[in-house]
C-alpha cells in the first residue's frame, strides 16, 4: 500500500497527537459529567427519591460517555504503543484502581435500584461516589506526575523499566494536580446536575458544591502554573529534530532543565489555553452562582477543554518524559506507530468520528429534557 | 509450576478474560434475539411481543453491564501486564482494538442507554431500529476483537522493523481479512447466538414447568430454537473451517489438540478419545477412526498432517535459524545506517525466525552464546501441554454436537408436533443451561493455551512480553481481581435469577400501563406520528 504516502509521517504524528488531545477532551467533557455526578451523589441528594433523580439524570448516557475512556485507550495503544506500553505498566497499581473503580460504577447504576432495601441502595450510592472520585482524582496525578517526570528507562532492546513505586506517585504536585482534576470535574459534574435535575433541593446543594469546586479548580490550577515555573524542571531536545525518523526514543538526546514554560516564549500563542481554562472555570462559576444552567455547563466545558490542552501545548513535544534517564522520554516525534498504522487509523477515525458525534448528539437531543421523579415513575427502567 | 511474574500474568490475563467471556456470548446472542422479538411486534403489534420484549431486555440489561464492566479491564491490561507484548506488536495489534471502539462499541453502548430508556421517547419503529444498532455494534465488536486475536495466531501483514525493534504493519487489508480471524469471528458469534438460544429455551422451560406465562415461554421457544438450530449449525461448520485453516497456520496447536506425536501416512486417522503422555510423547489407549483426521484436517487423502516430533525438529532448525538473525540485528543495530549489505541479506533471510531465538532468552541473555542442549530445549519449549487441550476440544466439539440435537429437537416438536413438550425435556433443558458457556470457556481454552509458547505465534514468546513489575504488585492484583470479581460474579446471578422468579409481570403491568398512556395522548394528538398506539 502506497496510499499512506500521501500524509506525510510529520504531519501525521502531529494530527494524532491534536487526536489523543481530543480524546482526552472528549473524554473529560462527557464522561467528566458523570464521574462529577458520581461524587457529588451523596452530598447533594439526601433521600432514595433525590438520588434516582441524579443517578438518572446520567442514567441513559454513562455507557455512550464511557466508551471515550476505552477508546483512549485503544487510540493510545494504536497510535502510541510506547506510551501505552510505558505508562500503564508503570502506573500499575495506580491503574488497577482505576479500573476497579470505573469497573464499580457501570455495576452501581445498574444493580443498585434492583433491590428495595436501604443497606443495598446506600451501599451502591457509595460505590458510585468512589467510582466517580477516585478516577477523577487519579487522573490528575497521573498528568501531575507526566509534568514532574516518570521513573522509567528503556532497555537497548526497548523494554520498559519502571523504578519507581505505587507511593513515589503521590508527590506533593501530583496531588495538587489531582486536586484540579477532581475540583473541575465536581464542577461540571454540578453544572450538569442544574440543567437536567427536576428536584430544586438537590439543584440548590449542587450549586453550591459546583461554586466552591470551581473556585478550588482555579486556585489550584494557578499553583500549578506557579509550580512549574518555579519548582519543577522541563525538558528539551538536544540536537537536530528529526520529525520523521523511525520511532525509537533511544535515537535522540534530551536533556533536563530550564522550566517547562519556556514554551510561552517559544510559542506566546499557546497563552490562549490557561486563558480558557481560567476564563471558562471562571464564567461556569459566575453561572452557578447566578443559578445560570446551560450557559455554567458549556463554560464549564470550555474551561475544562483549556486545562487539558494547555498540559499538552505546555510538554510539546514531549509525551512521557523520563525523570531517571532523560534519553527514554517519549515524544511526538520517535513514539508513534508506523506511518501506515497512522494513516489507517486515520481513516477510520475520519470515517466514524463525525458518525459517533451524530449519533450521539442525535441521543442527547432525543432525552433532552429534566429528569424528574414523576418520570422516574413512570420508566421501570430507569436506575 | 513455579510461579514467577510470567506464570501470573499469565493467570491473571486468563482468568479476566474467561470471566469477561462469561458475559459476552449472551450479550452477542441475546441483543440479537431481543431485536427479532422487537421486531415481529412492531410487524405484528401484538403485545405479548412487547412483553417479551421487555423481559428479555431485563435480564439482557443485567448481563450487558458486566460485560461493559469486565471488558475495560481487558483494553488496559496488555500495557499493564504486557508492556512488552504492547511495545513489540502493538503497530499491528492496537490497531483492531481502537477501531472496535470507533466502529463497534460506541454504537452500542451510546444506544443501549436510549434502548433502556426510550420507550417512551422514540416511535415503535425508531426503537426497533436503536435495539438493532445495539445488535449490531456488540456483533462488530466481536469481529474487530476477533481480528486482534486472530492476528495472533496468524500474523500476517506485518514485517519487522530493526531500527524500532517492533513488528510494523505492512498491509491492513491482509490483517483485516485474515482467514484465521474471520473463521473464528463467524465460529465466536455463533457461538453466543448458540448461548443465548440455550439461556431462553431454559428459562421458557422452567416456566412451562411451573406453568407460569405459558404464551410468552412457547413464543420464546420457537424463536430459540430455529435461531439456536441455524446457530448450532454453523458453530460447527465454521469451527471446522478454523480447524482447516489451522493445517497450514498453526500446526503445533493442531497435533496437540490431537495428540498426535508422529506424522503418520494419509489421510491420518482421528483420535476420538485417549490418555495423552508428554513424558513418552505417546497417547496410551487411544481409540482411533481410520482416515478421519486426514479429511477434516486437509480435505484431501494425500496431504500429510506433521506429528508433534516432526515439528520439534523443525523448531530446532528455526532456533539455529533465528540465532543467525538475531546476529545480524545486532550488527544492524550498532551499524545503523552503515551496515554492510550482507548483514541486511542475512537479517532478509533469517528474520522470520527471529522470534526462534528469543525463546533461548528463558536460559542466557544472550541467544548467540546458546549451548547445543539449550538449543534442543528451545525447541522443545514449543510444544504445548498436550493433555488439557486434547480434552479441552474434545468437550468442546462433543457439547457442539449436542447443541444441534437439543434444538433440532425442540424445533422440531414445536413445529411439527403442535408443542407438546414432554416435562423430562423441559427438565433437561433447564439443565443444560450452563453448558454453552462451558464449551465457549473451553474453545478459547484450547485457542490461547494452544498457541503457547507464544503470545504471538512463532514471533514474540509469552516469557519475553510481560511487565518489569514486581511479583508482590501482580499478586495483589490478581487477588483484588479474584475477590472483586467473585463478588460481582454472586450479585449478577443472584439479580438473574430474582428476575426470571419475578417472572414478566412488571412487564405486562407497564405494558397495560403504557396503553392507557398512549390514550391519553391519543385524545390529546391526531393519532397519528410517533405516539401512534400499536396495532391491537
Amino acid at each position: 500500500m502506497i496510499l499512506h504516502q500521501l500524509i506525510d509521517f510529520e504531519l501525521l504524528r502531529l494530527i494524532w497527537w491534536l487526536l489523543l488531545g481530543v480524546l482526552l477532551i472528549g473524554f473529560a467533557l462527557t464522561d467528566g459529567f458523570d464521574l462529577g455526578v458520581g461524587t457529588l451523589l451523596p452530598f447533594v441528594a439526601k433521600t432514595d427519591s433525590e438520588r434516582r433523580v441524579v443517578i438518572n439524570t446520567v442514567g441513559p448516557v454513562w455507557e455512550g460517555n464511557q466508551v471515550w475512556f476505552i477508546l483512549g485507550g485503544g487510540a493510545i495503544f494504536a497510535a502510541w504503543p510506547p506510551l501505552y506500553a510505558v505508562s500503564f505498566s508503570g502506573f500499575y497499581l495506580a491503574m488497577f484502581l482505576i479500573l476497579a473503580a470505573l469497573i464499580l460504577r457501570p455495576v452501581g447504576f445498574k444493580y443498585r435500584s434492583k433491590r428495595d432495601s436501604y443497606a443495598w441502595r446506600n451501599g451502591w450510592d457509595w460505590a458510585l461516589f468512589v467510582g466517580g472520585a477516585v478516577p477523577a482524582l487519579l487522573f490528575g496525578v497521573a498528568v501531575g506526575n507526566v509534568l514532574l517526570g516518570v521513573p522509567f528507562r528503556l532497555t537497548e532492546n526497548l523494554f520498559s523499566l519502571y523504578e519507581g513505586t505505587f507511593f513515589q506517585l503521590l508527590h506533593p504536585f501530583a496531588l495538587l494536580a489531582g486536586v484540579v482534576s477532581l475540583a473541575m470535574l465536581i464542577a461540571h459534574g454540578a453544572a450538569w446536575l442544574t440543567v437536567k435535575a427536576d428536584a430544586p433541593a438537590v439543584v440548590e446543594r449542587a450549586r453550591r458544591f459546583g461554586i466552591t469546586a470551581g473556585l478550588l479548580a482555579m486556585g489550584g490550577y494557578a499553583l500549578a502554573g506557579l509550580w512549574l515555573a518555579f519548582g519543577i524542571d522541563g525538558f528539551a531536545l538536544v540536537g537536530p529534530v528529526i520529525t520523521d525518523g523511525p520511532s525509537n526514543p533511544l535515537l535522540s538526546e534530551v536533556t533536563r532543565g530550564g522550566s517547562w514554560l519556556a514554551a510561552y516564549s517559544e510559542r506566546p500563542w499557546i497563552v490562549i489555553a490557561p486563558i480558557m481554562g481560567f476564563v471558562g472555570i471562571g464564567l461556569a462559576v459566575r453561572g452557578l452562582a447566578r443559578g445560570g444552567e446551560v450557559s455554567a455547563l458549556l463554560w464549564s466545558k470550555l474551561g475544562i477543554t483549556g486545562v487539558i490542552s494547555s498540559v499538552g501545548l505546555t510538554m510539546f513535544p514531549f509525551i512521557l518524559p523520563s525523570s531517571i534517564d532523560p534519553r527514554s522520554s517519549l515524544t511526538v516525534w520517535d513514539a508513534s506507530s508506523s506511518h501506515l498504522t497512522l494513516f489507517v487509523m486515520l481513516v477510520s477515525t475520519v470515517i466514524f468520528m463525525p458518525l459517533i458525534l451524530i449519533y450521539t448528539a442525535w441521543v442527547y437531543k432525543v432525552l433532552w429534557g429534566k429528569v424528574g421523579e414523576d418520570e422516574l415513575n413512570s420508566n421501570k427502567n430507569a436506575y | 509450576m513455579e510461579f514467577g511474574i510470567v506464570e501470573l500474568s499469565r493467570l491473571q490475563f486468563a482468568l479476566t478474560a474467561m470471566y469477561h467471556f462469561l458475559f459476552v456470548p449472551l450479550t452477542l446472542g441475546l441483543s440479537v434475539l431481543i431485536a427479532i422479538m422487537e421486531t415481529v411486534y412492531v410487524m405484528t403489534g401484538r403485545l405479548i411481543w412487547r412483553q417479551m420484549t421487555k423481559f428479555w431486555g431485563t435480564l439482557f440489561g443485567i448481563n450487558f453491564v458486566l460485560g461493559v464492566a469486565t471488558g475495560i479491564t481487558m483494553e488496559f491490561q496488555f500495557g499493564m501486564n504486557w508492556s512488552y507484548y504492547s511495545h513489540y506488536v502493538g503497530d499491528i495489534f492496537g490497531a483492531p482494538l481502537a477501531i472496535e471502539g470507533l466502529m463497534a462499541f460506541f454504537l452500542e453502548a451510546t444506544f443501549v442507554g436510549l434502548w433502556f430508556f426510550g420507550w417512551d421517547k422514540l416511535s415503535k419503529v425508531a426503537h426497533m431500529i436503536v435495539g438493532w444498532l445495539v445488535a449490531i455494534g456488540s456483533n462488530f465488536s466481536a469481529l474487530w476483537i476477533l481480528i486482534a486475536n486472530g492476528w495472533m495466531q496468524n500474523p500476517v501483514g506485518a514485517h519487522f522493523n530493526p531500527m524500532t525493534m517492533r513488528m510494523e504493519m505492512t498491509s491492513f487489508f491482509e490483517v483485516m481479512f485474515n482467514e484465521v480471524a474471520q473463521a473464528k469471528f463467524v465460529h465466536t458469534v455463533s457461538a453466543g447466538y448458540v448461548t443465548a438460544a440455550i439461556f431462553v429455551l431454559g428459562v421458557s422451560a422452567w416456566f412451562l414447568l411451573k406453568d407460569r406465562h405459558v404464551e410468552l415461554a412457547r413464543r420464546s421457544i420457537a424463536v430459540a430454537s430455529s435461531f439456536g438450530l441455524a446457530a448450532a449449525l454453523s458453530v460447527v461448520v465454521l469451527g471446522d473451517e478454523s480447524g482447516y485453516s489451522a493445517t497450514h497456520t498453526q500446526r503445533m496447536k493442531l497435533a496437540a489438540m490431537e495428540g498426535m506425536w508422529n506424522t503418520e501416512p494419509a489421510p491420518a486417522a482421528f483420535t476420538v478419545i485417549g490418555l495423552p503422555d508428554q513424558a513418552a510423547r505417546e497417547t496410551h489407549y487411544a481409540l482411533h477412526v481410520p482416515h478421519v483426521m486426514g479429511l477434516i484436517a486437509t480435505r484431501s487423502l494425500t496431504r500429510e498432517i506433521p506429528g508433534i516430533n516432526d515439528l520439534v525438529i523443525e523448531s530446532e532448525e528455526r532456533v539455529r535459524s533465528g540465532i543467525i538473525a538475531y546476529d545480524a540485528l545486532m550488527t544492524i543495530r550498532a551499524e545503523r545506517e552503515d551496515t554492510p549489505q550482507e548483514v541486511l541479506d542475512t537479517f532478509e533471510e533469517h528474520g522470520n525466525d527471529l522470534g526462534y531465538a528469543f525463546l533461548l532468552m528463558r536460559y542466557l541473555d544472550d541467544p548467540r552464546d546458546a549451548s547445543e542442549e539449550q538449543i534442543l530445549m528451545a525447541a522443545n519449549d514449543t510444544v504445548p501441554m498436550v493433555w488439557p487441550l486434547f480434552w479441552a476440544f474434545r468437550i468442546m466439539v462433543g457439547l457442539g454436537f449436542a447443541f444441534i440435537g437439543v434444538m433440532a429437537y425442540f424445533f422440531v416438536v414445536t413445529n411439527f408436533a403442535g408443542g407438546r413438550y414432554p416435562r423430562w425435556a423441559l427438565r433437561a433443558a433447564v439443565a443444560i443451561i450452563p453448558t454453552p458457556w462451558i464449551a465457549a470457556e473451553m474453545g478459547w481454552f484450547v485457542a490461547e493455551y494452544g498457541r503457547q509458547p507464544w503470545t504471538v505465534d512463532g514471533i514474540l514468546p509469552t516469557a519475553m512480553s510481560v511487565s518489569h513489575l514486581s511479583i508482590t504488585s501482580v499478586a495483589l492484583t490478581l487477588a483484588g481481581f479474584i475477590v472483586f470479581y467473585t463478588i460481582l460474579f454472586i450479585v449478577e446471578v443472584a439479580l438473574l435469577l430474582k428476575y426470571i422468579r419475578k417472572g414478566p409481570e412488571q412487564d405486562v403491568e407497564e405494558t397495560e400501563e403504557w396503553m392507557a398512556r398512549h390514550e391519553h395522548r391519543l385524545r390529546t394528538h391526531d393519532g397519528k406520528g410517533p405516539f401512534a398506539p400499536p396495532a391491537e
